[in-house]
């Protein structure tokens, strides 16, 4: 498979949140806002590219048996990297993310990364798969928390778009799989066009 | 008293899955069946209680007398892999029928954010729960995983005769239902 291949796949043909089914705690938790969900996919790039670059050097140190908490070692130490420096330089979106910030750790995609694509690749290999993955899982997020922020609040990115109330549904917690499950069936309609 | 609120406030107004979007991985990955869903959640109820215990007090006695809570997530993780692992090992030896009813759901417990969820929860300052609160929150928050991804189950088991748009069947259709299901719970709000 091409290096551009393994970068793209990631953004409708295997998105992790819209086929994959990956890491969906996080996608439906913190996309009250596009800021929210932009936020949160790129700190979880930033630890699957980590992890994918550690996990593809030692994985031939590491015996088979202990891999799986190895791996998570080595995903919790870079969360907490995450979670402390989001504390100290970004504050607001620290509060904002709140317990899904420690819940990286057990966000499926990390592992799922780990485990089937860079214990068995280069480097290089697994920090392109890492970036094109992440950035896949930030553009869901984005696009989840875009459409409840327009729908429910009248904004994006904190720009009003339109005056007065918005549907306060989406907003709240039905409207994260309401817009999730049309999402899913949009990018669904999409897959197969591409493919025709 | 006390407990009463905390039961309630877990299993309806902040339930776990529906309003606080933890462990949606198995809400939507083992709900295709009633049976599974109920095994699915015996074993959840059966973790998260112990590991709310154990954690609580890794954290009260570890990891705070020597001032190292920013090492939380790490040593949760570890505690909890490896409290599924001595689960699974202990339950094939003392009690087979219920190894053979939870042993296939136990692996996957381990990256269930449910778990992790509720012992960070669980220790977290505003709460300021004992350890008995503490083991209330966890159950009870293991009964409200246990109602939603139930009912849940029973509605999907419906809906695949149901006849849906073609590019909605499966995965969209299921969160639209989680939607509707999650906005009967927002009903709940405010009677605690």
């Amino acid at each position: 498979m091409g290096n551009l291949k393994i970068f793209t796949r990631a953004f409708i043909k295997e998105n992790p949140v819209f086929i994959l089914l990956l890491g969906l705690c996080p996608a439906l938790g913190v996309t009250t806002s596009a800021g929210n969900g932009l936020g949160m996919g790129l700190a979880t790039t930033f630890v699957l590219v980590m992890s994918n670059i550690v996990v593809s050097i030692i994985k031939s140190q590491i015996p088979n048996k202990v891999r799986i908490p190895s791996f998570i070692v080595v995903i919790a130490s870079f969360v907490t990297i995450v979670s402390l420096v989001m504390e100290a330089f970004m504050p607001a979106l620290f509060d904002a993310l709140g317990l899904f910030i420690p819940l990286i750790v057990v966000n499926c995609l990390v592992m799922g990364r780990a485990e089937a694509f860079a214990s068995k690749n280069n480097t290089f290999k697994a920090i392109i798969d890492g970036m094109g993955m992440g950035l896949g899982f930030t553009l869901a997020l984005t696009l989840l928390g875009g459409l409840r922020e327009i729908l429910g609040a009248g904004a994006i990115f904190g720009l009003t778009i339109f005056e007065g109330d918005g549907m306060l549904v989406f907003v709240l917690a039905p409207g994260a799989f309401i817009g999730l499950g049309y999402l899913i069936a949009i990018n669904n309609i999409l897959k197969k066009t591409t493919e025709n | 008293m006390e407990y009463i609120v905390i039961i309630i406030g877990a299993i309806f107004v902040n339930n776990i899955v529906l309003a606080q979007f933890l462990g949606i991985c198995p809400y939507i990955g083992v709900s295709s069946k009633v049976s599974t869903s109920i095994g699915m959640s015996g074993a959840v109820m059966f973790v998260m209680t112990l590991a709310t215990i154990v954690t609580y007090l890794i954290y009260n006695y570890v990891l705070v007398p020597f001032d190292v809570t920013y090492l939380q997530t790490i040593s949760y993780i570890l505690v909890i892999a490896s409290l599924v692992q001595m689960v699974e090992i202990v339950l094939k030896k003392v009690s087979p029928p219920l190894y053979q009813a939870l042993g296939i759901f136990l692996p996957l417990i381990v990256t269930n954010c449910a778990i992790l969820g509720v012992t960070i929860l669980a220790v977290r300052p505003d709460f300021d729960y004992t350890l008995i609160q503490g083991v209330v929150f966890a159950i009870a928050n293991a009964i409200g995983f246990a109602l939603a991804i139930i009912l849940f189950a029973g509605i999907r088991e419906h809906l695949d005769m149901v006849d849906v748009p073609k590019d909605m069947r499966g995965a969209p259709a299921a969160f639209v239902v989680a939607g509707i299901m999650a906005l009967a719970f927002m009903g709940f709000t405010g009677i605690v």
